[in-house]
Formats: structure tokens, C-alpha cells, sequence
């Protein structure tokens, strides 16, 4: 039998890797409406009204998973890991309630968006699909406060056991706060951009389409494209800011991500690679002489920590440098996608269907890299806080619940998500099948008030 | 009263806040199942439209209860987190299956059979899980060894007890949701769904309430407390009673869909079960889980109480204007509660 933390660890971690798949998508496409309506209601070009409606048909289902997912890991974390929320429960519980009023405002509007659409006027449709957006952004701000927490608490102190000394609203704005928030909140705009753009693109590369159909996907395209290829701009920036704060709060993280073993100045960064622990180097990789000192330090001399300032017990898997620099790689790519694309359009300006056959094809692969980044990004950041579960306070093997089956609960849970991602693949197939582009669209040559306002 | 007593009336607040909408969406699912191919398809289309939007707000009474218990009674969430792995799981895939399963069923109408079914079995089997709860703290079933807690599952299954509250659970469940559904009918001003209703309600009614006699019954002379205590509370539970008596005796009389009488007798339903509660939650202080776990043993410090209150006071405050858009959307209005007849 395997051993009962790491059973424990497994389920935990699928529940959430599985979750923020949704929950991702559940941040991005309530935004991703609301600027579809906003643009309807500027230009009065019927295609963008049509664009909210397909988007939110399919964002009904997805919010479903996301809902109930999120509902296994909110009840999970206190059947698998009681030590750990009693803790919470004494310091960090904040975040947690307050989450829970965001997602009813979330909840509530969505209902009146979905059910009531047609019962109130425009101007109220957007605010509800707005309040849908706000609502889901503050429910993962506010969790991935929660997950700042764990990686730099404050505001109380342990004794025996028992939390004293708490401050609850200390604990909320810890240290990790603003760099976490803005990175996780930005990189769900950016993945859900590509997932939209892979989508349109998928539509532009089935045959027997007509002229009409494909200007209708390429507004979707070049829309989806340009906030994602912006918001990946931010998250470059913001991921620049959570690798100082690594470097300054959790120095063991920064330095597994990058495999670095000895405490140095003039750090190199090694991209890439396989970090080789009997002989403390990387193999293979491209080696930037200075660059990580200057990425955690903005200084060239810099003094960047390495693994080896700390007991090896405490040090997080090694793997996790090809992790960290998949992450990193995927993002960095998608960036340049999206100015590729742009130049591409610009080029051709001429053309009303720039973009070549094979460029469609990389575009369908992005939204699904987009969701594989964000998956290499949650495991960084919690594998790369291991042992602890609260940062140098408490330890995961600590917290685990004595309860016995846990290894049988995987099991049922590895089948309940696999029955909802086959579930949800063919529901939403099955409805757009049924439901195509072509009886949606209106046939004529569109009627705009005012030309588009994104490129 | 101290803090901590607030904070465990705010907790059995949620509990009965859940009951109620717990009651109403679950059985809703159920009585769905039951119509759907009946002569009397109007009652299915009613529980139908009563559910769409609804689903979510009530979920989020149920993390809203599992997070305040955790943030007000640290202590107690430990140790039913500890022991409640297997029944909180299977909870949770059950509801997962369900709620996704009724997602689907919206936008694919191919499987509605089988989907309705998945919906209306699960409505029974999530309430009587939850109710298990019951059995748990009434104690007896829980030891622990310094902070390691135990749950004897088979003791727990053996014992009768644990049936009675599940019966009382179901049956309760079943009687409020055909309560308000029959007023959801009378919204929707549907004759034939009204009548379904209304027939159930008042059938379901005296069965439930003799259940509720069976449960103090079937108390265990191990928990002789809680009975001791329960019969201290007789005062609570007349006035609970008369309700009752009020509720039913309105339903018999409101025998036209037309009738505007029969709200009221929803809201003295609402008030039996309120009133019940009540003596229940105060014949069980000062225990959460008995004999170990304190209302005052495992409340949380002070300042994360009073930021925790801070935060519910406020959140309710914002909530609800949009809460009242809501229900004049959905439940009041009858365009919408008649649609697709």
C-alpha cells in the first residue's frame, strides 16, 4: 500500500488539479462575455451578441463542474487535512467566508443573466454579466489568498498547538498577497483568451464553411487573440514580481525552480535541463550568466540563495526546475504567438482572411498549452512548498486525517472525474453540434454602427 | 449569552437555512424523477423550473456551513473532519453527480430519462448521508485517543437510531418541498401541478410529524441526555406543534389554486420546523458532539470571531438587494414560474 500522506496528497491534488481546469475557465469566460456584450452594445454588430450567447451556453455547463468541483475541495480540505484547517480556522478564516459571498453575488447574477436575459433591458445584462465576472475574480483572488498564506503566514503564533496572538486581517494581507493574486487573476484572462482563440481557430479549419461563417470566427479570433496576447503582457510582468517575492519570502522555492545549489552572487540562470542532485548541477540547459541574480534582485551581483542554506529534509522535488521553466516557456511562447499573429494581420492587411492554414493549426494547440501552464504553475507552487503545508509552521505529514480509506476515496474520485471530463466533452460537443454557428448568425452582410475597437 | 453561544446560533441558523432550501432542492429533484413520465406532467415541469436557478444559491448555504464551522468552532471541524472522510465523501460525489448531471440535462435533452433519475435518487441519498450527522453527536459513537478521533462505523450502522433520523430526514424533506412547491404551483397559477402539491403536503405532513416522534423514541439510553434534555424544551415543541397544526389545517382549507391563504400556511411550515430546531439546538448544548466537544471548548479566539462576524454582517448586507432581484425574477413572478406549459 502506498504510503496514507501521499494517498492523501494525490486525491487532494487531482481534486484541485481538476478544479482549476474549470475554475480557470469560470474567471476568464464571464470577462470574456462582458466585453463581448460591451462591444455589441458600441458597434450594434449582431456577431458580438451572438459571440456572448455561444460562449455562455457553454459557460453554463463548465461553471456547473466548477461549482461542484470547488465544493469537493472546499469540504475536502477539512476531511483530509482537520490539522491544517484548525489552524485556518483560528487565523485564516477570512478569506474563506468572504469567498463564499463572491461566489453567491457570482451565483445570483449568473441566474439572472442565463435565466432572466430576456426579461430585462441591455443595460442590465451587461451589469449582471459584469457583477459574474467581478464576482468570479474575487472568489479566486480571495482562495489564492488562502494559498499566500501557506506560502508566507503572519499574524499570529503557535504555541502548543493552539494559535495565540492572532490577527486575522494581518494574515489576509500577508506578503505573498498582491504578487500571487495579480499573477493567478491576470493568467486566467490570458489562458481563457487562447482557449477562445483555439476554439475560433478550430472553427476556421473545418471545411465547408461559408465567407459568412469565417468573418464571424475571425472577429472571435482576433478578439480572443488580443486579450490574450495583452493580458500574457501583464503576466510576464506579474510573474516577475512573484519570483522577487519567492526570492525574498520563500527562498527554497526560487532555488528548486531554478536549481540552484549554492547561495551566490552573480547567479546564473540555467533554462532548461536536468538538475542532478548527486553532483549539484544541472545537465544540459542554456546557461544566462547573471540573469537569475538580476530577475530576483534586479541586480547583477545580487545575492540569490541556494538549496543548500537548508536541511535537506525541508528541500522541495527537484523536478520541479522542468516544471517552473515549462511554465515560464509555454507563457513566454503564447506571448510571441499573439504578436506573430498581429504582425501577420497587419502584413495582410489587404485580406479578409489573413491567417495561413498553418498557423490555425498552432493557434488550436495554444489553448490547450494556456491550460497546461496553469497546471505546471499550481504545481510549482504547492509541490514547491513540500514538506510544509504552512510554510516552516506546519507539516503536510502533520496535518493528514487519521481517517482510514483513503486510497479507496482516490479511487472513486479518479472515476467521478473522469465521468465528468468525458460528461462534459460530449455535452458540450452535443450541443454545438446541434446548435451550429450557421442557424445562429444572422445570414446577411453585417450591419455595424461603428467599426470594431480592438485590432 | 456569551460569544461563543451567538456563534453557535449562527451556525444552527445555517443548518435550518439549509434544511429548508436543502429540503426543497432535493426533493424538487425527487418529485421530478416521480412525474416525469405521469399523466400529471405538469407537476414535473414546476419542480422543473423551481430548480434551474436555484440549485447554486442553495449549495452555497452548504460551504457556507462547512466554512463558518470551521472559522467559529475550529476545534469541532477537527474532529468530525477527522472521522467523517467516508460518509463526507461519498456526500460530496453524490452531490457532485448530481448537480453536474442536471447541468447537462439543460443543454442535452437526449438523456432527460436517465438524468432525472441520477437527480431524484440522489435527492434522497445526499439528505439521509447528511443526517447521520445526528446519530454522530448525540455521542456514543466517537472516542479519541488524545487528538486522534475514532468513528465506529458499525456501530453507528447497527443501531436503529441512526434509521429514525434518517426517516425523519426524508419524509421531512419530502413534505417541505411539496409545501413550497405546491406554492410555486399556485404562483405559476397551474391548476393540476397545485393539486399534486397540495394532496402530498397534506398526506406527508402527519407522517413526518409521527417519524419525529419515532427519533425521540429511538434514542439510545447511552444518550439518555439528550432525551432528558429534549423533554425539558416540551414548551418549544408544542408551539411547534400548534404550527403544524396551523399549516395543515390552512392546506385543507386552500382548495383552489386561486387561493392567496395557502402562503401563510408555507410560512407557519417554515416556523413548525424553525420552532423545532430551536428546541432541538438548545437541548443540545452545551455539546456539539457529545460528551467531548464543547460549544465553548472548541470556539475559536475572539478577534477572529468578531472579524468573522464583521464579515457575515457585511456580506449579507451586500447580498441582499440582489437577493430580493432574485426572488421577485424567479419566485414571484409568474411569467416565468408558468413558462413552457
Amino acid at each position: 500500500m502506498a504510503d496514507h500522506v501521499l494517498l492523501a496528497r494525490m486525491l487532494f491534488g487531482t481534486s484541485l488539479g481538476f478544479h482549476i481546469i474549470f475554475a480557470t475557465l469560470g474567471v476568464g469566460i464571464p470577462f470574456m462575455v462582458t466585453v463581448a456584450e460591451v462591444t455589441f452594445a458600441l458597434t450594434k454588430d449582431s456577431d458580438y451578441a451572438i459571440m456572448a450567447k455561444r460562449w455562455t451556453r457553454g459557460f453554463t455547463v463548465l461553471l456547473a463542474v466548477s461549482i461542484t468541483t470547488g465544493t469537493i475541495v472546499a469540504l475536502q480540505l477539512s476531511l483530509l487535512w482537520p490539522k491544517f484547517m484548525q489552524i485556518v480556522g483560528q487565523v485564516i478564516a477570512l478569506p474563506f467566508l468572504i469567498e463564499i459571498f463572491a461566489f453567491f453575488i457570482e451565483a445570483l447574477f449568473m441566474s439572472i443573466y442565463v435565466y432572466a436575459a430576456d426579461r430585462i433591458p441591455q443595460r442590465w445584462r451587461i451589469i449582471s454579466v459584469l457583477f459574474v465576472a467581478i464576482g468570479a475574480a474575487a472568489s479566486a483572488l480571495l482562495i489564492t489568498d488562502a494559498n499566500a498564506f501557506m506560502n508566507a503566514p503572519q499574524g499570529f503564533r503557535l504555541v502548543g498547538g493552539k494559535a495565540v496572538d492572532v490577527h486575522p486581517w494581518q494574515a489576509v494581507f500577508n506578503p505573498a498577497l498582491p504578487t500571487s493574486d495579480l499573477h493567478v487573476w491576470m493568467t486566467a484572462y490570458m489562458t481563457v483568451g487562447f482557449v477562445t482563440a483555439a476554439v475560433a481557430a478550430y472553427g476556421l479549419l473545418r471545411k465547408a464553411r461559408s465567407d459568412r461563417e469565417r468573418e464571424h470566427q475571425y472577429k472571435s479570433l482576433m478578439i480572443s487573440l488580443a486579450l490574450g496576447g495583452f493580458f500574457g503582457l501583464i503576466t510576464a510582468i506579474s510573474g516577475d514580481g512573484a519570483g522577487k517575492s519567492l526570492a525574498h519570502y520563500q527562498p527554497e522555492k526560487l532555488a528548486v525552480a531554478e536549481g540552484l545549489f549554492n547561495t551566490q552572487s552573480h547567479a546564473p540562470l540555467v533554462i532548461g535541463g536536468w538538475v542532478d542532485e548527486a553532483t549539484q548541477r544541472i545537465i544540459g540547459g542554456v546557461k544566462i550568466p547573471d540573469m537569475l541574480s538580476w530577475l530576483a534582485t534586479d541586480r547583477l551581483d545580487g545575492v540569490v540563495k541556494g538549496l543548500n542554506d537548508f536541511p535537506r529534509d525541508t528541500w522541495p522535488p527537484l523536478f520541479l526546475h522542468l516544471i517552473f521553466d515549462g511554465m515560464v516557456g509555454i507563457g513566454t511562447g503564447l506571448i510571441f504567438l499573439a504578436l506573430f499573429a498581429w504582425l501577420i494581420k497587419t502584413v495582410r492587411t489587404g485580406q479578409r482572411f489573413p491567417f495561413p492554414t498553418w498557423l490555425l493549426y498552432i493557434l488550436v494547440a495554444s489553448g490547450p498549452l494556456a491550460m497546461i501552464a496553469i497546471e505546471f504553475g499550481w504545481v510549482y507552487a504547492c509541490i514547491g512548498r513540500q514538506p510544509w503545508i504552512i510554510y516552516h509552521i506546519m507539516r503536510t505529514a502533520d496535518a493528514v486525517t487519521p481517517a482510514p480509506y483513503v486510497g479507496w476515496m482516490f479511487i472513486l474520485f479518479m472515476l467521478l472525474f473522469l465521468l465528468l471530463a468525458i460528461g462534459t466533452i460530449n455535452v458540450m460537443r452535443g450541443y454545438f453540434r446541434r446548435h451550429p454557428l450557421s442557424e445562429e448568425i444572422e445570414p446577411g452582410p453585417i450591419t455595424a454602427k461603428r467599426v470594431v475597437w480592438l485590432p | 449569552m456569551n460569544e461563543a453561544l451567538w456563534g453557535i446560533s449562527l451556525i444552527w441558523a445555517l443548518v435550518f437555512i439549509y434544511a429548508i432550501a436543502g429540503s426543497v432542492d432535493f426533493g424538487a429533484g425527487f418529485w421530478a424523477m416521480i412525474y416525469q413520465r405521469h399523466k400529471d406532467a405538469h407537476a414535473a415541469t414546476i419542480a422543473n423550473r423551481y430548480l434551474s436557478p436555484l440549485w447554486e444559491v442553495t449549495n452555497v448555504f452548504l460551504v457556507l456551513f462547512a466554512v463558518s464551522l470551521v472559522g467559529l468552532f475550529p476545534s469541532a471541524a477537527f474532529a468530525l473532519g477527522s472521522v467523517l472522510l467516508v460518509p463526507g465523501d461519498l456526500i460530496l460525489i453524490l452531490l457532485t453527480i448530481r448537480t453536474v448531471f442536471m447541468a447537462y440535462t439543460h443543454v442535452v435533452h437526449k438523456f432527460q430519462y436517465l438524468l432525472r433519475i441520477i437527480s431524484g435518487v440522489t435527492g434522497l441519498l445526499i439528505p439521509a448521508l447528511l443526517m447521520t450527522v445526528f446519530p454522530i453527536a448525540q455521542g456514543g459513537y466517537l472516542s479519541h485517543a488524545g487528538e486522534v478521533y475514532h468513528l465506529s462505523l458499525s456501530g453507528l450502522l447497527a443501531h436503529w437510531t441512526t434509521y429514525t433520523y434518517i426517516l425523519l430526514g426524508i419524509l421531512s424533506e419530502l413534505f417541505i418541498s411539496s409545501v413550497v412547491l405546491a406554492d410555486y404551483a399556485r404562483v405559476a397559477e397551474d391548476p393540476s401541478a397545485y393539486r399534486v402539491y397540495r394532496r402530498h403536503a397534506l398526506r406527508l405532513g402527519p407522517v413526518a410529524m409521527v417519524s419525529a416522534l419515532l427519533v425521540l423514541w429511538g434514542i439510545p439510553s447511552s444518550a439518555s441526555w439528550l432525551r432528558n434534555d429534549l423533554f425539558a424544551q416540551g414548551w418549544l415543541f408544542v408551539v411547534s406543534g400548534i404550527f403544524f397544526i396551523i399549516g395543515i389545517f390552512i392546506f385543507w382549507v386552500a382548495r383552489s389554486v386561486e387561493q392567496k391563504v395557502y402562503r401563510l400556511g408555507v410560512i407557519a411550515v417554515v416556523l413548525q420546523y424553525a420552532f423545532a430546531m430551536l428546541a432541538y439546538g438548545r437541548a443540545h448544548l452545551p455539546y456539539i458532539v457529545y460528551p467531548g466537544i464543547t460549544v465553548q471548548g472548541s470556539f475559536t479566539n475572539v478577534e477572529m470571531f468578531r472579524a468573522a462576524l464583521l464579515v457575515l454582517i457585511i456580506g449579507i448586507a451586500i447580498l441582499f438587494p440582489g437577493f430580493v432581484w432574485f426572488w421577485r425574477l424567479f419566485l414571484e413572478s409568474k411569467s416565468y414560474a408558468g413558462e413552457g406549459r
